[in-house]
């Protein structure tokens, strides 16, 4: 019962945060804040897991293909298509639940503690529109740390590919090149930005609508991790089903 | 002027505000005091509007409160001030982009006119070198002169403090009631304040309503309150040895 009474309550949330809109030269700056702190503050930790996993997955997928029939190049195809359409938008998604959410939760979450969101709702400030609204707006240019994600991880594929002999630099090429399907990149953006939707919501609904003390901020902020990683991986599931099934 | 009518409320089975009735009046420092889980923050609450009473009214110059559409409760909450127990400064904004803030948010002024305002609200405060200095980088007693500076920028009708005294030293606390009080005669606004600290109800307590389990127990002055025989109100002010020790010398003289 709790659960649905959550639920409604995201819902109710996401319908007040349009309501009442903030002055927009206030607004402008508290976007470009955002996007500084949410995506370009992510890009490095984005770079360096997309490089490993891109890695790793062109290692495993060459100590699969023991068969001599099959051609050396399906180890570019394989990276290509798993970091594209799986590890890029929803893996990178995941790690951003924690890294991104749990800043969102914690700090939506310790103004509730010590009172600023009361203070904004007695200045008569839309509290919501205020500190939500700018973390989905930023977390719109997702889609562009994923198409970073994607290309890292091709390039993690081909140094560890290439510099750990297990394909040559050619072969990988032609792999990437082989049978791309251009929608395929379309169906990754689309996800990236339903995701990135969730992660600036649910941990703002999480630190928004907490009680308690700095011993509930960090509680609230594991909570939302969790929701938002089980958010992430039912949402790529039917996405998945709708958009490639 | 506001005038509180019979407010009750509830949060599940606690019944934490049972039909309180009062008014405060303009120009004048009123004063809630009360023991710890007496219902002062949910009234003070109330007031503010960030709580809905479930019976009751509150009007604010004659203006229900319930009665107003939204946009009208959100132009009545831009003519409040409110002094939170922690200050509630943003962490992210500096004393003076505190201060500024409603100006920036609700004002068409000009960035000299908002920052003549800053200058002024900031010395009025006595604050005159912390423009830049972040709220971890100043005291308390700092963060509540700002707290003050940002509740008045806007010149307010209603200015409500929620225990502005607490964690501050006995010198400071003074310094804060006595620029509270002054602020409150200067400005000629209706001011509220929540506390528990007798140095305040004797320093500015103007009127003084006293709430017990969510009762209007006693209403009166800070002349009237030393002298009343209400059990409740007497057990409560004189809680203190201090405060014991001055009875006892009032009575003997009496005597």
């Amino acid at each position: 019962m709790n659960y649905i009474a959550s639920i409604g309550s995201y819902f109710i949330m996401i319908r007040e945060l349009f309501k009442k809109p903030t002055k927009w030269s206030i607004m402008k700056s508290l976007i470009l804040k955002e996007i500084d702190e949410l995506v370009f503050g992510s890009l490095g930790i984005i770079i360096f897991i997309s490089f490993f996993i891109g890695g790793v997955v062109t290692i495993q997928t060459a100590l699969n293909l023991t068969n001599p029939l099959i051609p050396e190049s399906l180890i570019g195809f394989a990276a290509r298509q798993s970091v594209i359409l799986e590890f890029a938008p929803t893996f990178t998604s995941i790690i951003m639940a924690g890294k991104v959410g749990s800043y969102i939760t914690s700090s939506i979450g310790t103004m509730r503690v010590t009172e600023q969101i009361d203070a904004l709702e007695v200045m008569g400030v839309n509290s919501l529109n205020y500190l939500v609204f700018p973390k989905i707006i930023a977390l719109m240019l997702y889609p562009f740390a994923i198409a970073i994600a994607m290309y890292v991880g091709i390039f993690g594929g081909w140094v560890a590919g290439v510099f750990g002999g297990f394909t040559t630099s050619a072969s990988y090429i032609e792999g990437i090149q082989l049978d791309f399907i251009p929608y395929h990149i379309t169906y990754a953006f689309i996800k990236s930005i339903i995701f990135a939707f969730v992660i600036a919501t649910i941990p703002s609904f999480h630190g928004y609508y907490m009680k308690g003390g700095a011993l509930e901020v960090g509680k609230a902020s594991t909570t939302a991790f969790v929701w938002t990683s089980v958010a992430i991986i039912i949402l790529n599931y039917v996405l998945t089903q709708l958009l490639l099934g | 002027m506001i005038e509180v009518n019979n407010i009750h409320k509830s949060f599940g089975d606690s019944h934490i505000l049972k039909g309180i009735s009062t008014s405060f009046e303009k120009g004048k420092t009123n004063l809630i005091i009360g023991q710890s889980g007496s219902g002062k923050t949910v009234f003070l609450k109330c007031l503010l509007g960030l709580f809905t009473p479930d019976e009751g009214t509150i009007s604010y110059n004659g203006n229900i409160y319930d009665d107003l559409s939204a946009s009208q409760q959100r132009n009545l909450r831009q003519e409040m001030g409110m002094v939170f127990q922690g200050s509630a400064l943003f962490d992210s904004l500096t004393v003076e982009g505190n201060v500024m803030f409603p100006l920036e948010m609700f004002t068409k002024q000009s960035k000299s006119e908002m920052q003549d305002r800053v200058d002024t609200v900031l010395k009025r405060v006595n604050l005159i070198d912390a423009h830049h200095k972040f709220p971890s980088e100043i005291s308390g007693g700092m963060q509540k002169r700002v707290a003050i500076a940002r509740a008045i920028v806007m010149n307010p009708k209603y200015l409500f403090c929620d225990e502005p005294n607490s964690g501050l030293d006995p010198k400071t606390a003074i310094l804060i009631d006595n620029l509270i009080l002054e602020i409150t005669k200067e400005y000629d606004i209706t001011t509220v304040i929540n506390t528990h600290d007798m140095n305040s109800v004797m320093e500015i307590g103007e009127k003084i309503i006293f709430l017990k389990n969510g009762h209007k127990e006693w209403e009166g002055t800070n002349k009237e309150i030393f002298k009343t025989d209400n059990a409740a109100v007497t057990d409560f002010v004189y809680s203190s040895e201090l405060f014991k020790k001055v009875r006892q010398m009032y009575i003997e003289e009496r005597n």
